[in-house]
């Protein structure tokens, strides 16, 4: 391809992906912008302040809300994913095809079919409108994705460094701290991460089981969308994109690329 | 990337296992869990889907629930428009993946920073992307500003409805915008590997263009390809909150159709929502099923895929 070309195309791209962005930044910084002016006739921090100042209570809390929700999922999906991982990664065992249909298909099948089933149940056991009801319908979907994340570090992992450092006198406890933890820190940080990001992004799941009582992030953007309050709705979403940023800039910074290709 | 080849393992085949007890121990909290919440959320929506909902009084296991949504002609309407966004959905950004990830390849420049710039999507919600196609393609959003001010359109009422409209032309948008990044990195992980010395070889043997496509590229990605797109029609089919947002009242999606039942006050709609979310669930799975089995079938007739 001719250099120009390759200008051309390149900037295209930067512009196709730039524009969503760029929307939302201007709107959330626009007191007055009426059709069809091209840019704002007055700039302001009014949604800004609403978001965290009139409506701050209900804002805030739910970022803390969201927050705590997928923290909660992803670190247990990390914690239970991990031997799961190992196991997968590391050893030849029959069964393994049947184990991968069964982590897919929740990966697959759509939440909302399985958080429609779940609910009725979760009302009798008393989990549903609860925080860890949420926190287990995210892990639905949420722990088979850490779980093949993990198996793809396990598979590239070398345990005879942990051989080497049992012939050396380490315990179990200081190889797991020492050996393992180390050497697949990387990994888990992405698996983490996508847990965090899938149960983070997560809509109708929270609302089904959460009944309204767990208002995370995107059951407010929700309602602010369809309330019709522009420069609120996007500065809410610029909130609701942030966490993607960092964690892909983390990633492009630690991991190398590529690392981000199992949220989609 | 998702499905994981058991003997690209490259311990697994050479480690054999620390004996069944082990492997269960550290298998079992995962799997125990998901089978317990998926595989029970499934279950118990069936029964459900049956009629059978003991706390509400119903008690019956009858197909009626499935009978009338699929005797239903708005039922009908709805999967023929579900089936539609995600298939144009998966298409457009197929195509538009094949050729960004054949301009990537050959890309020489800020490799690092366009290789960000495409992950970007990847880890944004849909309903940022949403937000944002609304603020560009309605009557008063970007697009229509820049048509008034450059004298093309008069007045908001004349651009075109994009969003809310028959073609669910905003819905398509907001998909191909956050999948094409997907398809494309899982299409360029195999081209990279694979690709440029094979296309070397056929240049040396005097391909042409398109007998470098559709010999050598095209083969080469298409396992990946279509993994790729399988994942994103199942997405497209089984989500909610885009065309919630961005679609007409009526006819709705099937995923938007079942919640509406489902969240009806009206407790006997409960079952119908249920079932139709079964219905998605189930042509996913055919999906699946179906193009694996059309993949074999290609290839045992010999043909080049």
């Amino acid at each position: 391809m001719k250099p120009l070309n390759r200008t051309i195309v390149g900037g295209l791209i930067f512009l196709a992906v730039g524009l969503p962005f760029l929307q939302l930044v201007i709107w959330s910084f626009s007191n007055r912008w009426f059709y069809p002016a091209l840019l704002p006739q007055q700039w302001g921090w009014r949604a800004w302040q609403y978001i965290f100042d009139t409506a701050g209570a209900q804002i805030v809390g739910a970022i803390g809300q969201s927050l705590a929700v997928a923290t909660a999922t992803a670190v247990i999906a990390l914690l239970i994913g991990l031997p799961a991982g190992r196991a997968l990664g590391l050893y030849a065992f029959k069964g393994k095809d049947v184990i991968s249909v069964i982590l897919i298909l929740p990966v697959i099948v759509p939440p909302l079919c399985v958080s429609m089933g779940l609910h009725h149940w979760f009302i009798r056991l008393g989990l549903a409108e609860s925080f860890s009801g949420v926190v287990l319908v995210h892990l639905t979907f949420c722990l088979p994705y850490a779980v093949f994340v993990l198996w793809g570090v396990f598979s590239n992992y070398n345990p005879e460094f942990e051989d080497q450092a049992r012939s050396l006198g380490a315990s179990t406890t200081g190889i797991v701290l020492r050996v393992m933890l180390p050497m697949t820190l990387p990994g888990l940080v992405v698996a983490a991460l996508f847990s965090f990001l899938l149960s983070w992004s997560q809509y109708l799941a929270t609302l089904i089981i959460g009944g309204g009582k767990i208002t995370t992030l995107p059951i407010i953007l929700f309602a602010l969308m369809t309330s019709g309050d522009r420069p609120v709705a996007a500065a809410v979403s610029l909130v609701f994109v942030a966490p993607a940023f960092l964690a892909l800039l983390f990633s492009a910074r630690y991991m190398g690329r590529q690392s981000m290709m199992g949220i989609w | 990337m998702i499905t994981r080849d058991p003997a690209t393992d490259s311990n697994a085949r050479t480690r054999s296992g620390p004996g069944p007890c082990t492997l269960t121990l550290l298998l079992t909290p995962a799997l125990g869990l998901v089978v317990v919440l998926f595989g029970g959320g499934l279950v118990l929506g069936f029964l459900q889907s049956l009629g059978h909902l003991p706390a509400a009084g119903m008690k019956a296991y009858t197909l009626q629930h499935f009978q009338n949504i699929l005797t239903d002609p708005d039922f009908l309407k709805s999967l023929g428009l579900t089936l539609y966004i995600s298939a144009v959905s998966t298409a457009v950004a197929g195509a538009l993946s094949i050729s960004a990830a054949l301009f990537l390849i050959g890309f020489q420049g800020p490799r690092r920073l366009v290789d960000f710039i495409f992950e970007i999507p990847l880890a944004v919600p849909h309903l940022v992307i949403a937000t944002a196609v609304v603020f560009l393609l309605a009557p008063s959003g970007m697009i229509s500003r820049m048509l008034q001010t450059t004298g093309l359109i008069d007045g908001a009422s004349r651009f075109p409805l994009l969003i809310n409209d028959p073609w669910c032309i905003g819905i398509i948008v907001t998909y191909v915008w956050k999948e094409v990044p997907f398809i494309t990195l899982m299409v360029m992980a195999v081209l990279k590997n694979t690709g440029a010395e094979l296309l070397e070889t056929a240049r040396t043997l005097n391909a042409n263009r398109w007998q470098c496509f559709r010999y050598v590229v095209l083969p080469t990605i298409f396992p990946s390809l279509g993994a790729a797109c399988l994942i994103v029609f199942a997405y497209t089919f089984g989500a909610f909150e885009v065309p919630y947002l961005l679609g007409q009242t009526y006819p709705m999606t099937l995923p938007v159709w079942a919640y509406r039942n489902y969240s009806d006050i009206d407790l006997m709609a409960r079952p119908e929502g249920i079932a139709t979310g079964l219905v998605i669930a189930g042509v996913i799975i055919a999906a699946i099923v179906l193009s694996q089995a059309l993949t074999r079938m290609a290839r045992r007739r010999g043909a080049i895929i």
